[in-house]
């Protein structure tokens, strides 16, 4: 499983205050925690700590260059930040996140081709997001064409089927499982499959639960990539033995540790 | 209509270990063989990599060879009473490397000392200059006194030593690690044990592209089903990335296949007095050439009418 670790994410509130404050140490012991305990990218967001966005996020890559060269997910909703930033972005990484209007993701294809970099797309357009399995898979398709015409490879794709909150969308999670399965088909080898965990659970109790029984149950249908909290021990273990009941890996006594990478 | 492309891209590779050492790398071997580094499955070469040609290690005993069957008797001679002398044949037959077995140290097999094995080894060293196999005795207890000095007494010859199991790894992973030898890993016909053992030798700091898997052998006809399919698994997974298989394969060759009911009983449906040398050359290629489509990187052999045609079936496979 391709996890990409969500902490630093300005939406928290240690993260905030130190992109507030500057504050190297806070951010660089998340990016090695996060990493150590099974991450394999890592998520930056400055999500709303400060007005300018793109010089937080420029100072965030720094900070965790400067003591990792794991890859990096640049989480931003604006164009015109993603642009600034990417060129800036030394090492590995992930463009997060295209829509799927064939007008946007064109672009975002090409800023990925452009710098070597994966793509991360959202099952999203103008209409916002899918309320059936069929929608969804057609903006998949539609992801997975834009990359195409663009020259990125699909295996640098990772298509996000847009999970809501359980509580308020019952039928979201359902419908994330089977649009998973039709998109694993679309190409051999297909693009990733990849979802936003953690909003399966949004204002909800048990959400640790909620999030590590659905995961395993995606897995089972076909998800291979997740943004998550990795320093979850307990979910990461159940993406792990997932993955191992789905036959993605070979079994020893100790497969928790095998597992990890590292 | 186009043909599709059916060459698989695989992620992983076999990891390459060189066994021996010349004197410019601090030991005294005139030749070093390096096996493992596939990137892709046995002898595809239109898929990428086949990685180093498979080598073939000639087993010698220290003593007690005499229960080995007439054909093999015949084939050695007097040479089987001298480790040194028969190592030297071995490497006129063309082996690559000699896997010397100290089977006369076990305590029901003569209980040699520790002493008179390093001795024999140091007979064997001076004798060729092929890089070692040093076998234990098999029983855990001294394995544990007898290891630690043969490697000590071989430090820098860059030997490949035998073996790590799940019960029985700390002792022999420390030597191999102090004196800096390759080590085998043994598991009992389990890719599940396999993984763990490499594990366990590199939780305790051994580096895994020091290691040799060692996953059971067994002949044509006696579980070689089974070893076949072990050894595939793990490639695929190796091939697949899981750097925790990766290692190349030894395998037992010639004691599996010489103790075949085929290279050893006595006669029977069409097997002879007269022609049962034929059949037990015959047994000990056939395991061979099947177990290299399994992946394996080095073999332990025994008559050398069979290495020979083993040898001469490699080339054909890597021409």
């Amino acid at each position: 499983m391709y996890i990409i670790a969500e902490r630093i994410n300005g939406m928290f509130k240690d993260v905030k205050e130190a992109i507030r404050g500057r504050n190297a140490k806070v951010i660089q012991d998340l990016a090695l925690r996060q990493q150590a305990a099974g991450a394999y990218a890592l998520d930056v967001n400055v999500g709303p700590a400060v007005a300018d966005a793109q010089s937080a996020l420029l100072w965030l890559v720094e900070t965790i260059r400067a003591v990792t060269d794991i890859p990096l997910a640049i989480d931003t909703a604006k164009w015109d930040v993603m642009k600034a930033v990417i060129p800036h972005v030394p090492g590995k990484k992930i463009l997060n996140s295209t829509k799927a209007d064939m007008d946007v993701a064109t672009e975002y294809v090409g800023l990925a081709v452009e710098h070597g970099a994966a793509l991360i797309g959202l099952t999203i357009d103008a209409d916002g997001v899918p309320g059936n399995v069929e929608k969804r898979v057609e903006l998949g398709a539609q992801l997975a064409a834009a990359a195409m015409d663009g020259g990125l490879a699909l295996t640098d794709l990772f298509i996000d089927p847009i999970i809501l909150p359980v509580n308020v969308s019952p039928k979201s999670p359902g419908h994330c499982l089977q649009a998973i399965s039709q998109l694993r088909a679309l190409s051999d080898p297909p693009p990733h499959l990849l979802l936003g965990l953690s909003n399966v659970s949004q204002r909800c109790s048990n959400r640790h639960l909620i999030n590590r029984t659905y995961l395993a149950m995606c897995i089972a249908h076909g998800l291979d990539s997740a943004i998550l909290d990795s320093l979850d021990t307990e979910l990461v273990d159940s993406a792990i033995t997932a993955e191992l009941l789905n036959d993605k890996m070979i079994y020893c006594d100790s497969y928790l540790q095998a597992a990890r990478p590292g | 209509m186009a043909i599709p492309d059916v060459v698989e891209k695989w992620a992983g590779k076999v990891n390459t270990v060189v066994i021996g050492a010349k004197a410019d790398q601090g030991g005294t071997r005139t030749s070093t063989v390096a096996i493992g580094g596939a990137t892709t499955l046995p002898f595809l070469t239109f898929e990428g990599s086949p990685g180093h040609r498979p080598a073939i290690a000639v087993e010698v005993w220290d003593s007690g060879a005499s229960v080995w069957p007439e054909a093999l008797q015949a084939a050695w001679g007097d040479v089987m009473n001298s480790p040194a002398a028969w190592a030297k044949k071995a490497a006129q037959a063309g082996a690559d490397l000699i896997c010397l077995r100290l089977v006369g140290a076990h305590p029901d097999l003569g209980d040699r000392s520790v002493e008179a094995c390093v001795q024999t080894v140091k007979d064997v060293l001076a004798a060729v200059g092929l890089p070692l196999i040093l076998w234990g005795c098999g029983a855990e207890e001294k394995d544990n006194k007898l290891l630690p000095a043969l490697s000590a007494a071989t430090k820098g010859e860059n030997c490949l030593i035998a073996a790590a199991t799940e019960r029985n790894y700390r002792t022999v992973v420390a030597v191999c690690l102090a004196d800096k030898h390759k080590l085998v890993a043994e598991s009992p016909c389990d890719v599940n044990i396999a993984k763990q053992v490499n594990i366990l030798c590199g939780d305790v700091g051994f580096p895994l592209e020091d290691v040799v898997m060692f996953p059971t052998t067994g002949a044509l006809g006696y579980g070689m089903e089974y070893v076949y399919s072990i050894q595939e698994r793990a490639r695929f997974a190796a091939l697949g990335g899981d750097k925790l298989l990766a290692q190349p394969f030894i395998c037992d060759v010639g004691y599996e296949a010489w103790r075949a009911k085929e290279a050893k009983a006595p006669p029977f449906e069409g097997v002879t007095d007269e022609n049962r040398p034929r059949w037990g050359v015959m047994w000990e290629a056939a395991t061979a050439v099947d177990l290299l489509q399994a992946g394996a990187d080095l073999l332990i052999m025994r008559h050398p009418d069979a290495i020979r045609a083993v040898r001469a079936r490699i080339d054909a496979l890597t021409a």
